[in-house]
């Protein structure tokens, strides 16, 4: 029983090691030129974006967000997020650090043009928000047949 | 807490051994202190249960979390603000807090730790007895 969770946590682990190995590599580096519509580093929240050839995912990393409190909106391919998070104060405490963002947000991203406005979809999970927009069908690479 | 303990075990070990080469997150804290202890707040975004670690050492709390989010297959970056995929922060403690008996929770990436004092140090009511 021990060695079959010794074995189990192993291969668990060797899971995350290889999602994190894949992660290291797409977002560890890239001399991508800065949008226009890119802010500071270090603004709330962080975003971070893929894309694939079917669809482009959006993911903020903003937590303790009430899902009411977040505003999706999209015109063609420019997404912008309204958002707020309201921390609520200890009363009668005495505060060493206060580094937690509190207040309203507000991100505007410009998204490739294929993107179809129509197809979107948002999920909130554990403190990130991830928002999918398809691809145009017509955009996407399609395999040519040799006859 | 305990169960969440044992199972990180064996995932410690293998932190432990790839630590000098990865970058870590330093998530933003907000700490408090009231009467009866210390309560820290900390932002763990994409953070799961089974990936958070706690850790007492004597007089050092340790939190660590993968970062893990759903990607699909295949994709590649057109933006990233987090390059890193492990949060850490640490703090040292100081001895009126009775660290064993510390309590956690992460809720939407949020962690909440709160620390109480010792008893001793806690203010006492006394009771007034009506005979």
């Amino acid at each position: 029983m021990i060695r079959h969770l010794g074995s189990f946590d192993s291969s668990l682990f060797d899971e995350f090691r290889r999602l994190q190995q894949e992660m290291d590599h797409m977002f560890g580096s890239g001399p991508w030129p800065n949008s226009i519509r890119s802010v500071d580093r270090g603004t709330y929240p962080p975003i971070n974006i893929g894309s694939t050839p079917e669809q482009v995912d959006v993911y903020l990393f903003a937590a303790g967000v009430v899902a009411q409190d977040l505003d999706i909106s999209i015109q063609n391919n420019l997404l912008t997020i309204d958002g707020e998070r309201m921390l609520i104060s200890e009363e009668g405490a005495d505060y060493y650090r206060k580094e937690r963002y509190d207040g309203h947000f507000h991100r505007v991203i410009t998204l490739p043009d294929d993107v179809d406005s129509e197809q979107v979809e948002a999920s909130y999970r554990e403190g990130v928000l991830r928002i999918s927009i398809k691809r145009r069908a017509a955009a996407r690479p399609r395999q040519i047949e040799i006859k | 807490m305990n169960e969440n303990q044992n199972m990180t075990d064996g995932q410690a070990q293998a932190v432990k051994g790839s630590k000098q080469q990865e970058p870590a997150i330093r998530p933003a804290a907000d700490i408090f202190e009231d009467e009866s202890g210390i309560t820290v707040q900390a932002d763990m975004p994409g953070v799961s249960k089974e990936r958070l670690e706690i850790k007492i050492d004597s007089d050092t709390l340790t939190i660590e979390g993968k970062l893990e989010i759903a990607m699909a297959e295949g994709m590649e970056a057109l933006h990233a603000d987090v390059r890193a995929t492990r949060y850490h922060r640490s703090f040292s403690l100081s001895s009126e807090l009775d660290a064993e008996k510390t309590e956690a929770s992460l809720n939407d990436g949020v962690l909440t730790l709160r620390i109480p004092k010792r008893a001793q140090y806690q203010p006492r009511k006394i009771e007034v007895r009506v005979d």
